[in-house]
């Protein structure tokens, strides 16, 4: 093994051979004819492996040259873009409303059925496999009424644990939340608001009474903060948000309020 | 005492407190005619004026005796009738849609009649501005100069030129003529533009000074002739959602870092900061607006003469002493609407509290406007319904509901008795501001409606939106 960079050294103490440039640049121009011969040399895998290679290295060079040719142009005027809104809309995050017109009905009639209007309509059922750990007890481990929640959950204020004995559900301290980062989707801010509670857990009652925040959970935030009215001049207290990621996975809750 | 020979001792006053003639002794049961023709009388009325009447803020609509509740009257009191000037004229309602104008290819964004109400102008998402002949509704002229969306259109008040402002935030001004660009095009605008205002009349006959507010937080003020920026306004943190210059050289910015800030127009100085939303200010309103927008025009007096003064001096008087009429007894009023649902009434000359909070939507306030008596205010918002109020005191009148969908826009007609609102259900609706009631409803457009502007002298009103084609509606 070599010790210490000595040939960097000797380099920059004596400078390079004479002709160092002049030999590189021989190399360099004989590669391609060396490179050639044992093109054609080579037989079998070794072959497909060369081949390969050379395959994906010219594939890089002409997407280099494309690169470098695309910078030299200069930018062409930008077209236009399409779904001109006035100035009062410009900040908002209106959605594209082309066929809203037509499928008012079939709207209404979907508000009616009380489906939420959703960021995230269709959500993964959680299994109660998936969710709940069979806590087993006894002397000789055999029952096995006790289960743990395995997913984050939101445990109301002043909540007390029962006995052990009466305890069917175990909400790990660990996995229990109060706050959420809760997305504004027109404000297009994120705000960190507590948590009032679990108003539906699209998998099971169960686990909206159990307070489960899984994907897809619509919750109950606290927006005192953000200063939204009424129509009477109060203040808005509690408004629903979707979560919108895995919180037992990524240890925080990300949600969009529902406007 | 017998009913019939019931009488009071009656006064009339006008709005601002004006004591009109001596104490009379009326009939309890003297009808509106009568009040009508006794008020004439009194101010010495060349024509007879339509009024309405107030007795302790309830109108008079039948008799005097109807509107006052005469068990708890005192006899011996002097009772007090407001009096209320309308408008002599009568703006008649438009009812159906005259012609739908194709051209633009793309949504229609903004729609203004020209002050003297003789040249109709729309802006559009294909990046061009179109003039249109309102005598034979037909495409007039194509302005192509924009590269970008055309966000918002503003005539000068001598109706000789227009300026637009595009969404790559240059500013062009337009000849209605001839349909070709006067000057160069105004950069400086780093995002888009928001709104633009002109100068008022009576502060310069010229029509040179152009005011534009900008999403990138700055109002500049032009000079249209030279090109180049007068005054670069900064101060405000957010995009600045709209401009107004008022009569008094002051300027007016409402901003979505949640305040109204006040400068003066001179040099620029900040004269004083607006307080009070708690969200986005999205819209204002001066209380002289309409007048500000006609200038020196008198377009309902005559449409067919040319109502501007060729004597610049006699024009800007006239302009001038109109201002003060309306401006007099309060000062100018500002409003301002705000994502917060809120309205706040200002009375930027003066104070930097606001006179009265407006609280009673649902949604957000997309925009307000004063009717062009200066008595009543309408405010449009995305909870579907239009509020009335009234001006001076930012009470509550009524809730118009009929809209299914956001209403973007209201207009008023002249007289201040009707109104329209454009929304994004596709329809315009036409309100009756007295019975406080839908008058028509005016279906056509395919889609959202972005745009509405009733002509300053009554007879039209146009509308623009998604579907891409301009309408006109007449009586």
């Amino acid at each position: 093994m070599p010790q210490n960079e000595y040939v960097e050294r000797h380099q920059k103490l004596y400078g390079r051979r004479l002709d160092y440039e002049e030999r590189k640049r021989k190399k360099e121009a004989r590669e391609p004819h060396k490179r050639a011969q044992v093109a054609k040399s080579l037989r079998g895998i070794k072959a497909k492996i060369f081949n390969k290679e050379r395959r994906n290295e010219k594939i890089q060079m002409k997407k280099k040259i494309k690169a470098h040719e695309e910078k030299k142009i200069k930018k062409t005027t930008e077209k236009v873009s399409e779904g001109a809104v006035p100035v009062y809309l410009l900040d908002r995050d209106v959605q594209s409303r082309a066929k809203v017109l037509s499928n008012m009905i079939k709207q209404k009639r979907k508000e009616k059925a009380g489906k939420w209007d959703v960021p995230i309509p269709k959500v993964r059922a959680q299994a109660d496999a998936e969710v709940l750990k069979v806590v087993k007890s006894g002397k000789t481990r055999r029952k096995a009424w006790k289960r743990m929640v395995t997913k984050v959950t939101f445990v109301g204020e002043g909540f007390t644990r029962k006995p052990p004995k009466f305890e069917r559900f175990i909400r790990p301290m660990a996995l229990r939340f109060k706050k959420a980062h809760v997305t504004h989707p027109e404000l297009k801010a994120t705000f960190c608001l507590p948590i009032i509670g679990v108003k539906k857990n699209p998998s099971s009652a169960m686990f909206t009474s159990l307070g489960v925040i899984t994907k897809g959970t619509v919750i109950e935030v606290n927006i005192s903060e953000l200063g939204l009215v009424t129509q009477a001049g109060k203040v808005v207290w509690g408004k629903y948000a979707q979560v919108t990621n895995n919180p037992e996975n990524d240890g925080c809750i990300n949600a969009v309020l529902l406007v | 005492m017998e009913t019939e020979s019931k009488r009071l001792l009656c006064c009339f006053k006008s709005e601002n407190g004006e004591v009109a003639g001596d104490m009379m002794d009326l009939p309890i049961d003297c009808s509106l005619q009568q009040l009508t023709l006794i008020c004439n009388a009194l101010l010495q009325q060349e024509e007879p004026v339509p009024f309405l009447f107030y007795v302790s803020d309830t109108e008079i609509t039948n008799t005097l005796e109807k509107a006052l509740d005469v068990t708890s009257l005192n006899t011996e009191g002097v009772v007090d009738i407001i009096y209320q000037q309308q408008a002599v004229f009568k703006v008649r309602p438009v009812t159906r849609c005259t012609s739908s104008i194709p051209g633009h290819a793309e949504a229609v964004i903004s729609v203004s009649f020209s002050p003297d109400g003789k040249h109709l102008a729309s802006g559009s998402g294909d990046t061009t501005v179109r003039f249109w002949d309102i005598a034979t509704q037909t495409p007039m002229f194509t302005c192509e100069g924009h590269k970008n969306w055309v966000l918002c259109i503003a005539w000068s008040p001598d109706s000789s030129k227009l300026a637009s402002a595009c969404k790559d935030g240059k500013i062009n001004i337009w000849d209605p003529f001839t349909g070709k660009q006067l000057g160069k095009t105004l950069t400086g605008h780093k995002q888009w533009i928001t709104s633009l205002s002109w100068e008022p009349y009576h502060k310069n006959t010229e029509c040179r000074c152009l005011a534009s507010s900008s999403k990138d937080g700055d109002v500049r003020i032009w000079d249209t002739i030279l090109g180049n920026t007068i005054l670069c306004i900064t101060g405000h943190t957010k995009s600045v959602t709209m401009v107004k210059w008022g009569g008094n050289g002051l300027i007016y910015s409402a901003s979505q870092d949640r305040t109204v800030k006040v400068w003066r127009a001179k040099d620029g100085i900040l004269c004083r900061t607006l307080e009070g939303h708690a969200h986005w200010v999205n819209t204002l309103a001066l209380s002289t607006d309409y007048i500000l927008r006609i200038g020196a025009f008198d377009p309902v007096k005559d449409s067919n003469k040319d109502t501007l003064m060729p004597d610049k001096k006699k024009s800007q008087d006239f302009a001038l002493k109109r201002y003060y009429e309306v401006t007099e007894a309060h000062g100018e009023r500002l409003v301002s609407g705000s994502d917060d649902f809120t309205l706040f009434l200002w009375s930027p000359e003066k104070d930097k509290k606001p006179l009265a909070r407006l609280t009673g939507h649902q949604q957000l306030v997309n925009d307000v406007k004063f009717s062009p008596d200066g008595r009543i205010l309408a405010s449009a918002s995305f909870d579907k319904s239009i509020k009335l109020w009234e001006a001076k005191t930012g009470k509550f009148i009524c809730t118009l509901r009929g809209h299914v969908q956001a209403v973007y826009m209201v207009s008023f007609s002249a007289d201040s008795r009707l109104m329209v609102s454009g929304s994004a259900d596709s329809t315009l609706k036409l309100w009756n501001i007295q019975a406080k009631k839908l008058e028509v409803d005016l279906p056509g457009h395919g889609d959202e409606v972005y745009a509405v502007d009733w002509s300053t002298d009554g007879l039209k009103v146009a509308s623009g939106g998604k579907d891409k084609v301009l309408r006109l509606w007449q009586n």
